[in-house]
């Protein structure tokens, strides 16, 4: 399903995820058959409109879907292990020591009344089997690791004496704190000044890299993921409409929506010119047309689009959920 | 920290020296206290020389100025009814007052944060909602009803339970306590429901309330996300966070359950300051009413003190104004 040779060994596989909303008014589908593969180190970043599914793909990953919300189909592997059956606890294990999540506010993602030493030792003793002695040591090494000046004090400080951007450094810190196999960054950086963006960024890519740890971006900052990712997925209304290696999805995106979304990146140095727009707004999830759901704001719509949704296939280095490859897909096997 | 307890402590004074003067003049517009302490048949010398020996004939702001020192030192003069020195009242009715509120605030504090945290986390349980149930008839029920059928239960019907009164108590130096004798303590077991139930009630659903509040913040959710168990995470973060609005709501409770506990007081004849009150009332003796305007003050000036104070260990957020990070 993924391109390149990345998923020989994967560190985390999703298979055919789907994810409903049970409401008074019918079953909402907010996630339809997603699948990815994330190796080991490798960096996927996710991308799409807001209520496209990307953190809700994050979330029920780690199993935090709240109702009524409720995974009704597919698996979540991680090294091999089957993780999305587990039950509470089985989730509670995982979450923090095999998965970290880092989260958009990090001005809200730490407790206002604990010291910060307190909150990263608290996690390191909830999954490692130290003293409260090696846990403090060890959160003292993650607060010097993510660069927060003079650790040695500011271990002792409350969040509230930290600026964002070194809050969302203790954030990292804390989602490191038990060598997780993967991080799950929900648009890590969004609530940040631009210029602390960058920092963080190169931050959390250094840490994941010297650790080998693997990570899902979520963001809607093309320019962060084309600094950062190695692959990419594009989210269109809960489904996975392309993924690929990030330098061909950006360059040669296959996915009209896609293309859409390249084409709406302002280029620095350019001519200023006016960007692409995507016509229209994505639909609400209980207004999904039958078909590709992308139709009704597609330019190059077949007869076929309205009909069946199109399956995900391979298009040359990406692959993509689009009827016009498909004919090209059979095209070229006929030629060939 | 030291700036705020000053300024805190300024309101406080500012507070009372108002209620003072408001206690102040009720002497002016409550009868004449010349006659009340002389009676019809003096003569008007006898009340020109009382005056003068009151110091009524001074400008006011004088006579105020007298009256806030001897309040300062405790001193309210006499009661016009019973002949006796008004702070000697008090401190001998203080005991039964405290004593009754002190243990019905523990009593609706602990009990009541208990309930409401279970109450919050098992939401949707059997048990919730009979609290829950239970509690909004706790909230709309008045005291003295719930008093009178506690009587009327325990007393009347079991006879468990006296229905009146403070037993035998115990004199330690001036203080009184009803906690070391067994009539003692069982005449205090339903005064004490009686005037906590109320409190409880309100301080569950507070907690219930706050508490569902804090589980949706985002450090909550954060928390779960880095597999922090769940008893820890409604213990811990999220009951520390939840009890900073509760402990102001409950530190005014306590300072209403001692300054009214009047209706309590009256229906099982408690001998404690509500009961004082009320009897000043009916026979308009207004030292004892002043006097205890001042208490009722003073009981909420230093509640309220208290519970700022209680912020600081509570909220570090509020301890170190100066200390906040500079750069990026």
């Amino acid at each position: 399903m993924a391109a390149g040779g990345m998923s020989m060994d994967p560190v985390l596989s999703v298979r055919n995820l789907s994810l409903e909303f049970v409401t008074r008014r019918g079953v909402l589908r907010a996630l339809n058959e997603i699948s990815f593969d994330i190796a080991r180190g490798e960096v996927l970043g996710v991308v799409g409109e807001s209520g496209a599914g990307k953190s809700l793909t994050g979330t029920a990953i780690i199993g935090l879907i709240d109702k009524p919300g409720r995974l009704s189909g597919g698996e979540i592997w991680l090294k091999g292990q089957r993780i999305d059956n587990i039950g509470h606890d089985g989730l509670r294990k995982i979450r923090g020591r095999r998965i970290g999540m880092i989260f958009q506010d990090p001005l809200t993602s730490l407790n206002p009344l604990f010291r910060v030493g307190d909150q990263i030792a608290e996690t390191v003793l909830t999954h490692m089997p130290v003293s409260k002695t090696e846990a403090r040591a060890r959160a003292l090494a993650l607060l010097t690791e993510v660069g927060i000046p003079a650790p040695e004090s500011r271990i002792d400080a409350y969040p509230h004496e930290f600026s964002g951007g070194m809050r969302q450094r203790v954030v990292i810190a804390l989602a490191l704190a038990a060598e997780p196999d993967l991080i799950i960054a929900d648009e890590p950086t969004t609530a940040l000044d631009v210029s602390v963006q960058a920092q963080i960024i190169t931050l959390l890519k250094r840490l994941c890299r010297t650790r080998g740890t693997s990570v899902m971006l979520i963001t809607h900052d093309m320019g962060v993921i084309a600094e950062t990712a190695d692959r990419v997925a594009v989210m269109y209304a809960g489904r996975i409409v392309e993924i690929g290696p990030v330098a061909d999805v950006i360059r040669h995106p296959k996915h009209p929506y896609a293309t859409g979304l390249m084409g709406a990146i302002p280029a620095l140095g350019a001519k200023v010119q006016r960007l692409t727009q995507i016509t229209g707004a994505m639909p609400r999830l209980n207004a999904i047309p039958a078909g590709c759901a992308f139709r009704p704001r597609c330019t190059v719509a077949i007869g076929k689009c309205a009909e069946t949704v199109p399956p995900l296939v391979p298009v040359g280095a990406t692959s993509a959920r689009c009827w016009l490859h498909e004919a090209q897909v059979e095209r070229s096997a006929s030629h060939g | 920290m030291f700036a705020f307890a000053i300024r805190s402590l300024a309101q406080g004074v500012l507070v009372l020296v108002t209620v003072a003067f408001i206690a102040f003049s009720m002497f002016r517009f409550v009868g004449d206290p010349v006659v009340n302490m002389l009676g019809q048949e003096a003569t008007q010398q006898d009340r020109q020389e009382l005056t003068e020996r009151l110091g009524l004939n001074d400008p006011w702001p004088i006579q105020f100025a007298r009256f806030l020192g001897n309040a300062a030192q405790g001193e309210f003069g006499v009661s016009y009814r019973q002949g006796r020195k008004v702070s000697d009242l008090i401190k001998e009715r203080l005991p039964a007052t405290l004593e009754l509120a002190v243990l019905s605030a523990i009593f609706a504090t602990g009990l009541g944060v208990l309930l409401g945290v279970y109450a919050a986390i098992n939401r949707t349980g059997f048990v919730s909602n009979v609290i829950m149930t239970t509690s909004l008839i706790g909230v709309s029920l008045p005291t003295f009803l719930i008093g009178i059928g506690l009587i009327y239960i325990f007393a009347v019907e079991l006879r468990w339970l006296p229905s009146f009164g403070r037993g035998d108590v115990v004199r330690l130096g001036w203080w009184s306590t009803g906690l070391l004798t067994e009539s003692g303590r069982k005449s205090l077991i339903l005064p004490v429901l009686t005037l906590g139930f109320f409190q409880l009630t309100l301080i569950m659903r507070l907690v219930r309330a706050e508490m569902l509040e804090v589980m949706r913040a985002d450090f909550i959710r954060f928390a779960r996300a880095r597999g922090i168990a769940d008893r820890t995470i409604e213990l811990r973060h999220a009951l520390r966070n939840t009890l900073i609005p509760v402990v102001t709501i409950a530190g005014l409770q306590l300072g209403s359950v001692i300054a009214f506990a009047i209706v309590t007081e009256t229906v099982f004849q408690w001998p404690g300051l509500g009961a004082l009150f009320v009897n000043a009332v009916q026979f308009a003796d207004v030292p004892v009413m002043s006097a205890y305007l001042m208490f009722v003050a003073a009981v909420f000036v230093i509640v309220n003190l208290t519970v700022d104070l209680l912020y600081f260990f509570l909220d570090p957020r509020l301890r170190s104004g100066r200390r906040v990070a500079k750069g990026h």
